[in-house]
């Protein structure tokens, strides 16, 4: 590789990172999924994200090479570095890490000195994901969000605190509207959120459509929102989007939690949004995406980004758009002394558990990724030995920061990978046919060719097991070749097989939780090293 | 009969003449299929609400047939003219011969 | 266990005989259109045992609704009376696993139309 280009990182500069002609009258500035990462971060973009259907080969699901084709991207520059997986581990020496709400605070503010009525807006997934917002409940984040001043949210892991501690938030601390066009009272099926917002913006109505989660009780433990329905909704949206243009909204914006290639086929499917502020499955793209007359943006996540949109909107539509997809570089972009304050007040109680060293890591560790990440893989591996399992399934999120192979693992990069309301390490027996059956049903949740119908992260992580998946098959025939690693035999359907995880839906689940197996393991092996992982055989992509 | 059985209808109160509205009915009702068994293995009979009627004034507004597909606490949403002002009547028909019924007034200005 | 099935996350279907056997018991067999008639049922149920569904078919006399899937396919048949202001109605049912969900409408006329919508029942797990 051209290793003479790392040297630009002297060159990039914060001014380079926040230049922007700016342009039209109304600015929207998106950040999305930073999973409660209020300090900077290392987090490794997939190398496996395959599309179905429609989707296939198209972005988001282009990875490495294609992707850095597609997008015009040097190799080994720091875009390269942001926004895929090559040479991670030597590029992150490099430009170092990414994020963090004091640099996002400065940004903020240099988009609000060009733009003071730019709207700020918050796609999700921003209470969860750390040790400070487990053990706050969220308060860290919503926080810190109040000083940043968002104009509005839409959310998904957030009602994984309890619909009571959602409610609180909503009513007693949070300074800006949760909005959810989808978010329904399971009784009488009425809408239990706001629906939108209307915002005046240089001169022009802009609406903005809250779009929470859709597989909200299917994906996490609906016991913890009972009363509530979600659903990706159609024409519900249909509607609220034809109420925003009678309201008079020049602009129609659906601030989106439906993961992309559901906004994807909501956007052809539903006429009158101009943009959507995709959210949920992470992707980073530096050019919008098309779709009709909508404009799909996807900002990233964990902080890593933040996108800068400018819409010129006359005549009651919008007529032009300009984006910049802004890498937040740690090293080049000062944090916001106030923001940096107020973060390190938030963390200042819980200083002493974040900072503790629990071990050393041999191998870069990151999770994201269709099949198997290494942090899943040390998780399986703590999960086989420290339960005493034959086979250990971790579930595919999306979330979690990485480690760099010979760092430290601090609690609070344990934490980064396993922070959420319902970590028990479950051990149970099953039997080789309902194995078979949870990996068809999750795979189906990944590569259905509608996306209406993927409710799921990515694939579930299995350990002491590997197995072949065809992703153009239809459920029930995707999963073959399923074998014990140990021996080499196959998974016996009729034989019940020892299965340890985590972060079950079901409710009353017992175990001790994910955090303190894993920490064991950790402290027990003193360095870890997590070998590639060549378990799973994909076809069909 | 089936225990707590208690309906519940949402009407507005008032609606001009002619107008459509909307009309939300739930009753609290097990809806025991007839194909679960219970611990011991025995088939848990059927009892469900199997007919929901609403009339206004003696007119029909929807008459329901119900199998043991529908979920407990069977609900149903639906839209009815309003000529004039008076009572709405809701049935609902029980397996065991029971029958419930609730009634609203709407007032037509 | 931790993870205890409720409902078949896979497809399932019930005799096609049965399902045969209660369209033509609505139709009488004759042939059914697919325009005038829209079943509205989420994607993927929340919850197998209470799945919102809504149809609608403009100058209706009765729907007939069916999971296709259930052992017993019948799910409720709704008769629009002279005050019923539109051919409407939203219910609440139970699936056995992922299916197809059909609603026929019997027009005044006579005739029939129906809809038909995939509702998929998964296990659940795994946010992103
Ligand atoms: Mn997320
Ligand atoms: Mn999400």
């Amino acid at each position: 590789g051209n290793w003479s280009r790392l040297s630009a990182q002297q060159s990039i500069t914060q001014d380079d990172l926040l230049s922007f002609d700016t342009t039209g009258n109304v600015s929207l500035i998106h950040i999305t999924d930073i999973h409660a990462q209020l300090v900077p971060v290392w987090f490794r973009e997939p190398q496996i994200n395959l599309g179905v259907g429609d989707a296939a080969g198209q972005p988001p699901h282009l990875t490495g090479a294609d992707f850095l084709q597609r997008y015009g991207i040097e190799p080994n520059s720091s875009a390269q570095y942001a926004l895929s997986y090559p040479d991670f581990a030597a590029l992150a020496g490099e430009y170092g890490r990414m994020g963090g709400v004091d640099r996002i605070a400065t940004v903020v503010n240099a988009i609000r000195a060009d733009r003071p009525d730019a709207l700020l807006l918050d796609g999700g997934d921003t209470w969860q994901g750390s040790l400070t917002a487990l053990r706050t409940d969220g308060q860290d984040m919503v926080n810190v969000f109040n000083a940043l001043r968002p104009d509005a949210m839409t959310a998904h892991w957030e009602f994984t605190l309890g619909i009571e501690r959602v409610m609180d938030i909503v009513e007693n601390h949070l300074e800006f509207p949760l909005l959810g066009a989808n978010i329904f009272d399971v009784e009488w099926d009425e809408p239990a959120f706001e629906p939108f917002k209307m915002f005046e913006r240089g001169g022009v109505q802009v609406a903005v459509i809250g779009q929470a989660f859709p597989y909200m009780p299917i994906a996490n433990p609906g016991y913890m929102f009972p009363d509530l329905s979600f659903g990706v909704r159609e024409a519900r949206m249909a509607e609220v989007v034809q109420q925003a243009r009678d309201a008079g909204a020049e602009a129609v914006v659906v601030l989106s939690h439906n993961g992309f290639d559901v906004d994807r086929k909501m956007a052809a499917n539903v006429p009158g949004i101009d943009v959507i502020l995709t959210g949920h499955t992470h992707d980073a793209l530096p050019e919008p995406l098309l779709v009709g007359k909508t404009h799909l943006i996807a900002s990233g996540s964990h902080g890593k980004f933040v996108s800068r949109l400018d819409l010129d909107v006359r005549d009651g539509e919008v007529k032009s758009v300009a984006h910049k997809l802004i890498p937040i570089f740690a090293d080049v972009i000062a944090p916001d002394p106030q923001m940096s304050a107020l973060v390190e007040e938030q963390r200042a109680p819980f200083a002493d558990d974040l900072a503790e060293v629990l071990g050393k890591t041999d191998s870069l560790l990151y999770r994201r990724g269709n099949f198997n990440g290494t942090w899943d893989d040390l998780i399986c591996q703590a999960l086989l030995e420290e339960r005493e399992a034959d086979i250990a399934l971790s579930p595919g999120f999306r979330w979690g920061a990485s480690v760099l192979p010979g760092q430290d693992i601090t609690r609070e990069d344990l934490m980064n990978a396993t922070a959420m309301s319902y970590p028990e390490a479950y051990r149970t027996e099953m039997t080789g046919e309902m194995l078979h059956t949870i990996l068809e049903d999750v795979a189906d949740n990944l590569f259905h060719p509608d996306p209406y119908y993927q409710q799921g992260g990515d694939m579930v992580r299995v350990g002491g097991m590997g197995y072949r998946i065809d992703i153009g098959k239809p459920q029930g025939s995707r999963i073959t070749e399923m074998t014990v690693l140990t021996t080499g035999e196959a998974i016996d359907p009729a034989r019940s097989y020892a299965v340890a995880g985590w972060a079950s839906v079901n409710p009353e689940v017992e175990g001790p939780p994910i955090w303190d197996v894993v920490e064991a393991y950790i402290k027990r092996e003193g360095t870890v090293s997590v070998a590639p992982n060549t378990s799973v055989v994909v076809d069909g992509a | 009969m089936a225990d707590g059985v208690k309906p519940r209808v949402r009407v507005p109160k008032e609606a001009s003449a002619g107008e459509a509205i909307q009309i939300k009915t739930l009753i609290s009702h097990p809806m025991e299929s007839g194909q679960r068994k219970d611990d011991d293995g025995n088939t848990i009979p059927r009892s469900i609400i199997n007919r929901f009627t609403v009339e206004f004034e003696g007119e029909n507004v929807i008459d329901v047939m119900l199998e043991p597909a529908i979920s407990t606490n069977p609900y149903f949403e639906f839209e009815a003219t309003v000529p004039t002002s008076g009572t709405f009547v809701f049935t609902w028909y029980d397996d065991d011969g029971d029958v419930y019924t609730e009634e609203k007034a709407i007032t037509v200005a | 266990g931790a993870l205890t099935l409720a409902a078949l996350p896979m497809p399932v279907f019930a005799a096609t005989a049965d399902v045969d056997a209660a369209i033509a018991e609505f139709t009488g067999g004759a042939e059914m259109g697919a325009d005038g008639i829209i079943l509205t049922a989420p994607e993927i149920a929340e919850n197998g045992n209470t799945v919102p569904i809504e149809v609608s078919a403009p100058g209706a006399a009765a729907i007939m609704v069916l999971a296709t899937g259930n052992p017993t396919p019948k799910v409720g048949t709704i008769n629009f009376g002279p005050l019923a202001a539109a051919q409407f109605a939203s219910t609440r049912i139970r699936l056995a696993g992922t299916q197809d969900v059909m609603a026929i409408a019997r027009m005044q006329d006579g005739s029939f139309v129906q809809a038909s919508a995939e509702v998929k029942v998964t296990i659940g797990g795994c946010g992103g």
